[in-house]
């Protein structure tokens, strides 16, 4: 019995390994059940769940400003932006209007966050093909934001710095500097990367032509975020359904038709110019008056069905709640952009080698906690 | 593929590679750039960020005095039970039953740093410290109480 299963899954056509749970290229434990036929890549069965803890499931006993720190752990990189998915569904179901300068402190965060996010992105995307050096420079970069993420918000990687209603507390006196002084530093910086990486010869071959999907498939996919955009589908949340202060600035969305791995390497480097540019236009203006408006102690939502859309760093983010009235939700659903992006490793790596499995795997920038919840 | 091409593709290569090499051999030659900590060493001059999320701690004044009343609203709030205040009733000298606090107890093992507490606690007796180094030798040791000993309510905080 044994050997005929073992004949079935070794026949000389195709074999079948486990890549991960814990593979380093997979940055998490995140499973691939990987058919091969010699060197190619035929059919990839992801397998996740390893660290599922329920999130969902535990927001449905916690009242809503305790649910904002359980959105910090599931898409770590991109915390600032979860919190203020909830905070904005939740703050649009109270119809509260949020003041002008939560609105500007909540989008430049979101956009450090994003540029943090595209840094370590970037460096573990170096990393796994095979650049060490990368690795150092990017978190060299990230470590300046994450030092002014400390001073104003108190957390490093995890802030928790939203809460229905506004802002934990008001940002630190040095906060506009240091994020100037950033920038200036950044924009010298932000060239080295493509002249370390980007024209890399090795890189070049490696991410060139690998894991294409066309526009049509990455719609069908629901492929979102810098993926979707490498593929040509304009899906920018903050374009299509702007929210805080996204309506008000003046920023491209950046979009590649190739589809290839290459693409969305290049869609997530210009995203952090972008990035810069907007924090530009808002740093200077952040108008004053309260970062918070006062809450009732407990906070119950009407009845209802609420839905919001914002853009994390990896894709379209969505919250829903259903309400029954009571200060705890009935059922809450966030969308993960990492699982939908997963769907689609399938049909990108078909035919690929192995070897290309890391690049593409890289390229969807999936956060495992993420897609798992 | 053609030998011109084949030899043009080795030389763009080569400058490729050269191109990065240069990025990362500047630095080589600029130590003034370099931003790694030597940790554990400077432990005497590192300088946290007075916001910074290391743990719960109340803060006392002079005389042994804290704020607070033992509401209860922390434990209240906090999302996973990190808190736990026991209370007791305190008879002052013209015969008022009060409540006083007589253990603030906090297990640092559980706590998400998610500020709730710090936020919510109405005569703002709880506050974020910076010390980061929290390991311990056994797991009993997560477990503090916040109030010191002998601690007093200080005058004019209202419960
Ligand atoms: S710390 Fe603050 S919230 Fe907690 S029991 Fe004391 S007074 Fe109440
Ligand atoms: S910071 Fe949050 S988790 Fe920690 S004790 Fe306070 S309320 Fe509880």
């Amino acid at each position: 019995m044994v050997e005929e299963i073992q004949k079935t899954i070794d026949t000389e056509e195709e074999y079948t390994i486990n890549m991960g749970p814990q593979h380093p290229s997979t940055h998490g434990v995140l499973r691939f059940v990987v058919s091969l036929k010699g060197e190619l890549v035929k059919n990839v069965q992801p397998h996740c769940g390893y660290i599922h803890r329920g999130i969902e499931k535990m927001c449905e006993k916690i009242t809503y400003p305790q649910i904002i720190h359980l959105t910090d752990r599931m898409d770590y990189l991109s915390a600032h932006i979860n919190n203020a998915a909830v905070c904005l569904t939740v703050e649009n179901a109270l119809e509260i209007e949020m003041p002008e300068r939560v609105k500007y402190i909540r989008t430049i965060i979101e956009e450090l966050s994003r540029i943090a996010s595209h840094q370590l992105w970037w460096c573990a995307f170096g990393m796994d093909l095979g650049g060490l050096t990368c690795f150092f420079y990017g978190l060299r970069d990230r470590e300046k934001i994450l030092d002014i993420f400390e001073e104003s918000t108190g957390g490093r990687l995890i802030q928790s710095y939203n809460c229905p209603g506004g802002l934990m507390n008001d940002i630190h006196p040095n906060f506009q500097q240091k994020v100037k002084d950033f920038i200036k530093y950044f924009r010298k910086v932000l060239p080295e990367y493509d002249q370390l990486l980007t024209g890399n010869v090795i890189f070049q071959e490696r991410a060139k032509k690998v894991g294409y999907i066309s526009k049509e498939e990455a719609i069908n996919f629901g492929l979102t975020g810098p993926s979707g955009r490498g593929s040509g589908f304009a899906c920018d949340v903050r374009k299509r359904a702007p929210y805080h202060m996204y309506g008000k600035v003046d920023f491209k969305e950046v979009l590649y038709t190739e589809g290839d791995t290459l693409a969305r390497y290049k869609v997530r480097i210009d995203e952090m110019w972008e990035s810069m540019k907007i924090i530009e236009q808002l740093i200077d203006n952040i108008p004053a008056g309260d970062y918070a408006v006062k809450m009732k102690p407990i906070i119950k939502l009407p009845e209802g069905e609420y839905f919001q859309r914002v853009e994390s760093a990896r894709g379209e983010f969505d919250v829903f709640i259903i309400s029954d009235g009571n200060k705890n939700p009935y059922r809450i659903k966030f969308r993960s952009p990492n699982l939908v992006n997963l769907t689609a490793i399938n049909a990108m790596s078909k035919d690929h080698k192995i070897a290309d499995l890391v690049a593409i795997s890289g390229s969807l920038d999936l956060v495992i906690p993420c897609m798992d919840r | 593929m053609n030998i011109i091409g084949y030899i043009t593709d080795i030389f763009k290569g080569v400058i490729s590679l050269l191109k990065g090499m240069k990025v990362t051999g500047s630095y080589f030659f600029r130590p003034w750039t370099v931003v790694t900590q030597k940790y554990p060493e400077n432990r005497k001059k590192l300088e946290m960020y007075e916001r910074m999320k290391g743990e719960i701690v109340m803060p006392h004044n002079a005389k042994n005095e804290h704020k607070c009343t033992g509401c209860g609203i922390c434990e209240l709030n906090c999302p996973n039970g990190s808190i736990e205040i026991i209370t007791f009733q305190l008879v002052s000298e013209d015969g008022k039953k009060k409540r006083a606090i007589d253990k603030h107890i906090y297990r640092i093992g559980m706590c998400t740093f998610c500020g709730l507490c710090v936020k919510t606690c109405p005569s703002k007796a709880l506050s974020f410290a910076p010390n980061f180094e929290h390991a311990v030798f056994s797991r009993e040791r997560l477990t503090k109480i916040l109030n010191k000993e002998g601690s007093v309510l200080e005058k004019g905080v209202e419960g």
